[in-house]
């Protein structure tokens, strides 16, 4: 609360001193600033608009500033690059978007009525090309007839190709907002989560009426406001309550509040969302200054968790459309009774209002009150209860048309007179902010009394308070807060405090539906932003875009930052009349989250760049590291995938390398990534049966077998080996990708299919440190570092065993007699905290035994060798028979995916079968994803008989080896095919043969 | 959303992992003599119902239990949540 904190006199000097040449200010700057007011005006504040220096104060926004400044033209419009000037005081601000920032930090469609000034803030105006005064793209005012609703689908038609190259870059670049650096953004986001009993939106009257009471009742509560200054409208008026000005008592009950340990109060912080059961979105603003927080969160991103919400988010004021409503100075009424009551700042020295309600003749009262010349109140209704002796009243007639190209000097009432004038205030009634309690499909009901929408059915701890529950008079408002904040209490089981609410006049508050000036001939602007007019709101009612949703795509009524939070209303109430339906019948759009924007960068939060996933590290990491291996990411892990040596400068020397020393001597690699599932229970084999195609029940302990998990549907899910350590004690591996998938289903089957097995499953595959040891001299480096009471000689130890046993002096492992490359193989796992020098280890004891490191690479290339499958082979579309596995899916038992796989077409003759390709040529090197097509056939998919799913350099067999699926392959062996690759314009013969290049017999395996 | 787990409290939707209808529970017999039929059932044909659904929902970043939840389909509102495991024992 930047405001609330007392400034120091000794700061204000100094800074004054620092930054502004004082004679430079007494002339030129801040000539619409009164005289005095609630702002503090002893310290000054400098920023730059459109390179121009300018001063503001302490408690300024960038738009109150500028109006200040007399800055009146401050951009150009979207579509028709119309002059604009500050139209609104708040988040509802369709006209004032600047740039702001520089560089990396240049950020784009900032709404000047929502930025604090700061020291040293940098803004431009945008959408225009040349300068703001004279731009040049205003030739688009002139060709308004061509740019209406719906322009681009008719003028642009013609000739078709120019849609693309020539039209659309056109009006890219002429109708738009401002643009982005092009920079990675330097600030820091983040994220967090709050739990209360009572959320609070809002800061305004009610709001803060139910703060203090759900707070005195010892409530945890949060009160939020997108403002900076808590009070809403209380500071923007002259109100009294309990015998304060307004702004005054909001001050004090903030202060209250303050001291509150059970209350938060966060202002900046806008609620863009309410949730299903009570959940909030909040994004708070922590620091302006994009120059000041580097290493501290710019904006932080809430979800805040209630049991109960009080909406109290107050209201809008909507315009009047008549001729010309949209030229530099026309203004919403109150928010010049903001600039002039908050900000001491007059829009204007000669102003008229023009009014539909009696808010706007406040507007005159207060500005007279300060002595700025009332021109006129044109109020659009016959009978009016108020009464000025010394203002021109003019009832019962409207504006129809303004004059003045960058700053409005007249009005043209209906009766023909014209008034001169600098700055005219528009009150077309006020819009309860019913958002939040639409998020969820509620839909808002028209209530005739105020002309405008309220809530509808809420989620039943949605409250609703204040103006924007449709109460529009303070006293009702303040009370209303009390009330909702007591229902809350009561709902909770705790006492209301003692305390009567605050009590305040209810003032004048009629109000009359009249929505725009029909005997305009000019365009009458509905929506400003958007630069949609009541013309094009009737060209798409007779269009036939007539529901209120099609009207709004179709004219881009209510979209963009604003989200037509000034428009919506009174364009639904022209499209109503054009339709000649009720504003009830003809309804809103839907209301959806955000209710104001939040930058992409809030959502990621500290997820960017390296942080955008978490990286896991195989326990070897450093080790790798050490020995400079290249790296590659395997889903979030980060796996050594070859070790290059001195002097080799393409992967493939590293990998051949890698693959001949661990098939004539010995390999270590890091296989931790695969999924490790520990599985125990009385029932755990008999779990296993039912997951598993084929049978684990008789597996004797201290053995490894081989399985094969089916989907339902029959598909191959996910293969590994199975160890039994113990009657009761099963160790499943996963494959690297599907580690989570496979748990969350055995989980499944556990809990939801069998649930009357006594089986547990825990995952271990963080805990476990596992390498694979291959090639013919692994038994010796094994032999080397197992503690001296294991035997694993062949016999002792054979193919597919597995045991607990010891190494280097009692460190407990398991050893796995597995082999993925085909040759002599074990697996050794290893408590992880000993992964890293357990790899170091087996790199030493093997240097006699010219061991290797290998890594994914190398680990690939010998299990195409040995015609292992793996994920392109396991790709969710392949069943056991295609992998040629049906031998392994039991007969005798069922298992998941039994019943499904045994549907005939799955079955036929003609399906795809795995097998090995090599190329005729041996030269040529074939590609994956290559179609197979029988020789003498042309390459079209009516001919096509199967894939290549993998493929590698056999540095074994010196040429390029595949595998893949072709129909019926298991009887075609021997026979030469195309394999075809459009894409990449090849075409190659290759013989189909056996998927095992090597060692088919697998002698290598039990040696 | 919040689910409110039978044994840990309210806990958000993003610590959930969704399946789909709860019927996933009652895995036909596969000696059955229309098996086929009935898996073929059981695995690709789901109600979509309009108001309260049973639905399956595992605590992937909790203590990995699966929830049946009983969700009204229109409102979002949780009526019910159930361990899948008790729901069992009592027979569905």
């Amino acid at each position: 609360m930047n405001k609330l904190n007392p400034i120091e006199d000794n700061i204000i000097e100094k800074d004054q001193s620092q930054q502004t040449p004082a004679k430079l200010e007494l002339n030129n700057h801040q000539i619409n600033r009164l005289k005095s007011g609630q702002i503090l005006n002893n310290k000054k504040i400098s920023f730059k608009f459109n390179e121009e220096k300018l001063q503001g104060y302490e408690g300024d926004t960038l738009s109150s500033a500028l109006l200040a400044n007399n800055k009146i033209l401050v951009g150009r419009s979207f579509k028709y690059h119309r002059p604009r000037g500050i139209f609104s005081a708040g988040t509802e601000e369709p006209n004032a978007l600047l740039e702001i920032g520089k560089n990396e930090y240049q950020e784009p469609n900032v709404k000047a009525t929502t930025i604090k000034l700061f020291e040293g803030l940098e803004s431009r105006s945008q959408n225009h090309l040349g300068s703001l005064n004279f731009d040049l793209l205003a030739i688009n005012d002139f060709l308004h007839p061509f740019l209406g609703a719906g322009f681009y689908y008719k003028t642009f038609m013609w000739p078709k190709s120019f849609w693309e190259k020539f039209y659309e870059p056109a009006i890219r670049r002429a109708a738009g907002l401002g643009s982005l650096s092009g920079m990675p953004d330097p600030s820091t986001y983040d994220k967090g989560f709050l739990h209360c009993d009572v959320l609070i939106v809002g800061g305004g009257p009610a709001g803060l009426s139910a703060a203090l009471e759900a707070g005195r009742a010892n409530l945890k509560v949060i009160i939020a406001d997108d403002d900076f200054l808590f009070g809403g409208r209380l500071n923007s008026e002259n109100f009294i309550i309990d015998d304060q000005i307004s702004s005054e008592w909001s001050k004090k009950s903030v202060e209250e509040l303050l001291n509150m340990s059970n209350v938060r109060i966060m202002p900046r912080t806008s609620i863009y969302g309410s949730f299903d059961h009570g959940i909030f979105g909040g994004l708070e603003i922590k620091y302006d200054n994009y120059k000041d927080q580097i290493g501290k969160p710019r904006q932080i991103l809430w979800k805040i968790y209630t049991k109960f919400a009080i909406i109290c988010t107050g209201s809008t004021e909507r315009s009047i459309a008549f001729g010309n409503n949209d030229r530099p100075g026309i203004m919403l009424s109150g928010a010049i009774r903001s600039y002039v009551n908050r900000w001491s700042v007059s829009p204007g020295k000669n102003v008229v209002i023009f009014t539909n309600n009696d808010d706007g003749w406040r507007t005159a009262q207060d500005l007279k009150n300060k002595n700025i010349n009332i021109k006129a109140i044109i109020d659009s209704r016959e009978n009016i209860n108020l009464k000025d002796k010394e203002i021109p009243i003019f009832k019962n007639t409207s504006i129809i048309d303004t004059s003045g190209r960058k700053q409005i000097s007249s009005v043209t009432l209906s009766s023909g007179e014209v008034i001169k004038c600098d700055c005219l205030g528009v009150s077309g009634g006020w819009n309860p902010n019913v958002h939040l309690t639409c998020h969820q499909r509620g839909k808002p009901i028209w209530e005739k009394s105020i002309n405008a929408f309220i809530p509808g059915k809420t989620p039943s701890n949605m409250l609703v308070a204040g103006t924007a529950a449709g109460l529009l008079q303070l006293g009702e408002n303040l009370k209303s807060g009390h009330t909702k904040a007591q229902q809350v209490i009561l709902s909770l089981g705790l006492k209301c405090s003692s305390y009567t609410p605050p009590k305040a006049e209810n003032e004048n508050a009629t109000n009359s539906s009249f929505w725009h000036v029909g005997a305009s001939r000019k365009r009458s602007w509905v929506d400003l932003q958007n630069d949609v007019t009541t013309k094009d709101i009737k060209i798409s009612y007779e269009e036939g875009f007539r529901s209120v949703e099609h009207l709004k795509r179709y004219s881009t009524l209510g979209m963009a930052t604003d989200q037509g939070k000034t428009s919506n209303i009174l364009g639904l109430a022209v499209l109503a009349e054009y339709s000649g339906k009720s504003i009830s019948d003809t309804g809103t759009t839907i209301f959806r989250p955000p209710y104001n924007p939040v930058p992409i960068g809030a959502f990621a939060g500290r997820s960017r760049g390296k942080e955008f996933k978490p990286v896991r590290l195989t326990p070897s990491h450093k080790e790798a590291e050490n020995l400079s291996a290249t790296f590659v990411e395997a889903g979030l892990w980060l796996r050594a995938q070859w070790y290059p040596l001195k002097g080799e400068t393409h992967w493939r020397e590293s990998v051949d390398r890698e693959v001949i020393q661990t098939r004539k001597f010995v390999g270590i690699c890091d296989v931790t990534t695969l999924g490790k599932i520990d599985i125990q229970g009385q029932d755990a084999a008999e779990f296993l049966d039912c997951v598993y195609t084929n049978g684990f029940s008789k597996l004797d302990v201290g053995k490894v077998r081989y399985g094969l998990m089916l989907r339902e549907d029959g598909m191959v899910m996910d293969d590994g080996t199975t160890a039994r350590f113990d009657l009761n004690h099963f160790v499943m591996t996963t494959t690297t990708a599907n580690a989570v998938s496979v748990f969350r289903h055995l989980e499944f089957c556990r809990q939801c299919l069998y649930p009357n097995l006594d089986v547990h499953l825990i995952s271990a595959t963080e805990q476990w440190a596992q390498f694979a040891v291959a090639g013919p001299n692994s038994r010796k480096l094994l032999e080397k570092i197992l503690d001296k009471e294991y035997d694993i000689s062949n016999l002792n130890f054979p193919y597919m065993g597995c045991k607990k046993i010891t190494v280097c002096n009692n460190i407990p492992a398991r050893l796995f007699r597995i082999s993925f490359s085909g040759e002599l193989a074990y697996e050794i796992a290893v408590p992880s905290r000993y992964g890293n020098s357990m790899f170091k280890v087996l790199m030493d004891a093997g240097s006699e035994f010219n061991v290797v490191a290998y890594g994914t690479e190398a680990l690939g290339v010998m299990r195409i060798e040995k015609g292992h499958a793996a994920g392109n082979e396991l790709n969710g579309q392949t069943t056991a028979q295609n992998l040629g596995l049906e031998k392994m899916m039991s007969k005798k038992k069922d298992f998941v995916g039994n019943v499904l796989s045994r549907r005939s077409e799955l079955n036929k003759e003609s399906i795809v079968k795995l097998v090995g390709f090599k190329p005729v040529n041996k030269e040529i090197e074939l590609k994956a994803g290559a179609h197979f097509i029988s020789l003498g056939k042309e390459a079209c998919t009516k001919n096509d008989e199967g894939w290549m799913s993998s493929v590698a350099f056999s540095p074994s067999l010196n040429h390029s080896i595949g595998l893949g699926f072709i129909k019926n392959g298991n009887n075609r062996i021997g026979e030469i095919v195309n394999a075809v690759d459009p894409l990449r314009k090849s075409n190659v013969e290759v013989e189909i043969v056996s998927p095992h290049f090597l060692d088919p017999e697998g002698d290598r395996l039990r040696e | 959303m919040v689910i409110n787990h039978p044994l840990l409290g309210p806990r958000d939707s993003s610590e959930f992992v969704y399946l789909g209808d709860a019927s996933l529970m009652n895995r036909p017999n596969w000696l059955d003599k229309d098996a086929g039929q009935k898996f073929y059932t059981y695995q690709y044909l789901r109600d979509n119902p309009h108001l309260e659904h049973k639905e399956l929902w595992f605590h992937e970043q909790g203590d990995r239990s699966w929830l049946i939840v009983t969700r009204n389909t229109s409102t979002h509102e949780i009526l019910k949540v159930e361990l899948a495991k008790k729901f069992f024992d009592k027979g569905g």
